[in-house]
């Protein structure tokens, strides 16, 4: 007997068809994985359970929770469900609690809406529950506000206001997406143990495979709308039957083909760089506290190397990127490019800094939406000085690309987010830099499109001779594009050397906890030979 | 909360000074000598300087403005020239025109425009919210004063509920009321339309937040999310907009005092400047300073009160 049975589900947003002919079954106290890319519909459905669909949509089919159909249901019958026997978390944690409310209340107000308790039970009960949720009373008290904590500690106090009811049904939409590898870990673990002790089904809607294969009995692949394949978790990784399935658990693992480079001369010299930042004074009279972002990092990359560096949000690699790329001055320490100074500021010379571009994380926020790609792509030619050739070169720019030159006349909005970071990457490449700092710039893309611009990048390098400075929070991506890789934490260097070595025998701790946290498809699985069919 | 609370008395402080040079100087400037107004046309140079002395018109600028800023503090906001009364006292009886008025336009203004913003905002994009800012458009459009006669028509002469205009003082508390409930709406009324504006506009983007889903996947209805959280979220730009109503609403009034005869600040201000009573002009606008500062600084701890993360910040 399923606890959410779905038939025929379609549903189309003010008549553009979004979902259609989703079925899916969950069993009591299991865990679901729904995995896609963005924009299949995983998000869509689990919304349409919820009854919080957008305005003018239009949900069909059947969708029976313990015998009741939801999407039939009126609104006041799902106020009651909401919260009570079907709750969600989000994607993104900072933004998922009111700012202006304690954590207490917000968690307390879970039981208050259902009437579940009296004022003094519920703070009770909310209590109790962030204490299962990992945020003992010592340290976080029910009168913090959200602000006061982390993304991580944010991420679990959504939880206990998810489960203060204990729910049947818990929908996780890609509820770790935001966070640090560790601190997936530990959420990921403490949504299995919940899932465990409280007899609670999990709905965990991801776009990372391994996270479903590490945590989900069964798992429906969702593409453009539809579930193109569903089952359990491990025969469905082994046999790969879908070609869909098939293409996105290898673009997952892809490692693009490339040589690594004889070692070059130094380009880039950083010796004992420090950069700090001043915390705002304790009281009238006292000093500034200092905040170290950066504590003596000392590193060389050579030209046309690949150099990762890896570490989780606030290690200060951020902060590194912008001292090397002369955007922000040191406190100690110097960054040399070749034989030259970089020094922040408008004592840098412009030659200079056309010898590295930088490609960013984000392809919707780092262009202007009101400049047409031509310009945008000719941008860092103010460094250089326009040549006459410029629109030739930037033809020949989006050419290397895989874009065609006549997308120089169209704006940002009319692509696609692996489509921008190629132009993102076209831009970089324009003035013929030697260094190419790649900050996490391939972290917000779907896995295919992630493996098509690695490949893009492993050609680059080759044909130019690029030096790469890849950032990032992905181990796995850093495995498989990097020669060398350096280890930060709390502004230190902890780890460096061949990436090979330092992945499979990591010497510090810390280095092996990140290792450890990062979840990973089965080795066994990669063997299709002895897959059961179900 | 404490720092937050000190930061904003010394910013407080210093704009007072600020604003007491700028006043002086620009008194300064302007042409027109108060004592040979006072005096009429025909009065002896002779006369002219022996009352400019007595004003103290004769002593050094810097001077001058300590005496005038030493006054103030104490209380002494110096004599009316025109008046010959003690400006404090001419001030003090109109403030207690002013002051009703102006609270009382004011919470007619919040009565009438939350209420209709949090409809617009909750039935966003249908017939209720086209209803509520069509309303508002012609709110803000009216001119006041044109209003302020069809009050009078419709309310005084036809039904004869509320006086014309004057205003008979507090011994009878409620004919103070009666006279002061038709200007109040008239300066009410294009307040409203404002403050439902911008807090129709802040609850629709707080609306769009992702704690407002968050909350309604824990169950709570659209109007329990509307007023549980949006609300309180929304109300920094509502909050900035209610300070400066109030500080205009305090002085602006003037074209309302006049439609109702009502002895108001902004009359007083208006006569002292035609009849070059530079004193109380200049006090006055400083009171008003003082009091549009003072709001200000109000405004300032109610940030605060409502947003835990400004508290922790300053």
């Amino acid at each position: 007997m399923s606890l959410l049975a779905v038939s025929d589900l379609a549903l189309t947003i003010h008549g553009v068809p979004i979902l259609r002919d989703v079925d899916l079954a969950i069993a009591p106290g299991e865990i679901f994985g729904l995995v896609g890319e963005s924009g299949s519909g995983k998000s869509m459905t689990a919304l349409a359970f919820m009854g919080l669909l957008p305005h003018g949509s239009l949900a069909t089919g059947e969708a029976l929770f313990d015998g009741e159909d939801l999407l039939c249901l009126p609104e006041r019958r799902l106020t009651r469900l909401r919260g009570n026997d079907i709750a969600m978390i989000f994607q993104e944690p900072m933004t998922a609690l009111n700012p202006m409310k304690t954590i207490g209340d917000q968690v307390a107000e879970t039981l208050r809406v259902h009437r579940a308790a009296t004022r003094a039970e519920a703070r009770a009960v909310a209590r109790d529950r962030l204490d299962r949720v990992g945020l003992p009373e010592d340290r976080f008290p029910l009168t913090l506000y959200p602000h006061e904590l982390s993304g991580g500690q944010r991420q679990r106090v959504a939880i206990a206001m998810a489960i203060a009811l204990r729910p049947k049904l818990l929908i996780a939409d890609e509820p770790t997406t935001a966070l640090d590898v560790t601190t997936q870990a530990q959420i990921l673990d403490l949504l299995r143990g919940l899932a465990r002790d409280e007899d609670m089904a999990l709905l965990l809607i991801t776009h990372d495979l391994a996270v479903v294969a590490d945590m989900a009995r069964h798992v429906a692949v969702m593409k453009d709308g539809r579930v193109v394949e569903a089952g359990a978790t491990e025969p469905l990784f082994r046999a790969r039957r879908e070609d869909y399935t098939r293409r996105l658990i290898v673009a997952s693992e892809h490692v693009p083909a490339r040589r690594s480079a004889p070692p070059g001369a130094d380009l880039l010299t950083v010796s004992g760089a420090v950069r700090e930042y001043l915390l705002p004074r304790p009281s009238a009279l006292a000093p500034h506290p200092r905040l170290r972002a950066v504590d003596g990092v000392s590193f060389t990359l050579r030209a046309g190397e690949s150099l990762g560096l890896v570490g989780e949000s606030g290690c200060g690699k951020s902060t590194l990127t912008r001292a090397i790329l002369g955007l922000d001055p040191l406190q100690g320490g110097r960054i040399r490019l070749g034989e030259e100074e970089v020094t922040a500021g408008r004592k840098m010379a412009p030659a200079l800094r056309a010898r590295m571009q930088v490609v960013f994380q984000d392809p919707y926020g780092s262009f202007n939406p009101r400049h047409r790609v031509e310009r945008l792509v000719a941008e860092p030619f103010h460094l250089t000085g326009r040549p006459r050739d410029a629109r030739d070169r930037v033809a020949a720019a989006l050419d290397e690309v895989g874009l065609k030159p006549a997308d120089m006349a169209k704006y940002i909005h009319e692509f696609s987010g692996g489509q921008r970071q190629r132009i993102a990457i076209a831009r970089a490449l324009i003035i013929r830099p030697d260094l190419i700092v790649l900050d996490e710039a391939v972290s917000a893309l779907d896995v295919r499109v992630r493996a098509q611009v690695l490949d893009l990048l492993a050609r680059l390098q080759q044909s130019h001779g690029l030096a790469y400075l890849f950032i990032s929070h992905d181990l796995s991506v850093v495995r498989s594009v990097t020669d060398r890789v350096m280890v930060m934490r709390a502004g230190r260097i902890v780890e460096e050397g061949a990436t090979e070595a330092v992945f499979t025998a990591p010497q510090e701790a810390y280095t092996k906890a990140l290792i450890a946290a990062a979840p990973r498809i089965p080795d066994a699985w990669k063997e299709p030979a002895d897959a059961t069919r179900p | 909360m404490q720092r937050y609370l000190v930061r904003r008395l010394i910013s407080l402080v210093l704009s007072l000074v600020v604003a007491s040079l700028v006043i002086f100087a620009v008194i300064e400037i302007v042409p027109g000598d108060p004592a040979s107004y006072m005096l009429g046309l025909n009065a002896s140079p002779e006369t002219v300087a022996a009352l400019r002395d007595r004003l103290g018109l004769n002593e050094p600028v810097p001077l001058r403005y300590l005496h005038w800023l030493v006054g103030m503090l104490q209380g002494d906001f110096g004599q009316s020239y025109t008046y010959k009364v003690p400006v404090a006292e001419l001030v003090a009886q109109r403030l207690t025109v002013s002051l009703p008025l102006a609270l009382l336009a004011l919470l007619l203004a919040t009565a009438i425009a939350f209420p209709a913003g949090l409809i617009a905002a909750a039935r966003r994009g249908r017939a209720a919210d086209s209803a509520v800012m069509g309303a508002t458009q012609i709110g803000v459009a009216l001119p006041n004063f044109w209003f302020a006669m069809l009050l009078v028509l419709a309310f005084a002469l036809h039904w004869r509920l509320f006086p014309a205009g004057g205003f008979p003082g507090w011994s009878e508390p409620l004919a103070g009321i009666r006279a002061l409930t038709l200007p109040a709406i008239a300066l009410a009324l294009p307040q409203a339309a404002i403050l439902a504006r911008v807090l129709r506009s802040a609850l629709v983007e707080t609306l769009g937040q992702d704690y407002i889903r968050t909350a309604r996947a824990k169950g709570l209805t659209r109007g329990q999310a509307l007023v549980g959280h949006a609300l309180r979220n929304a109300m920094i730009p509502v909050l900035t907009i209610l300070g400066m109503q109030f500080s205009f609403l305090l002085a602006g009034a003037i074209i309302i005092e006049n439609v109702f005869y009502l002895p108001g600040l902004g009359r007083l201000i208006f006569q002292a400047i035609t009849q070059r009573d530079l004193i109380v002009v200049e006090s006055v606008v400083m009171i008003l300073v003082f009091a549009v500062i003072l709001v200000t600084f109000l405004v300032d701890l109610a940030y605060g009160a409502i947003d835990p993360r400004l508290r922790k910040r300053a």
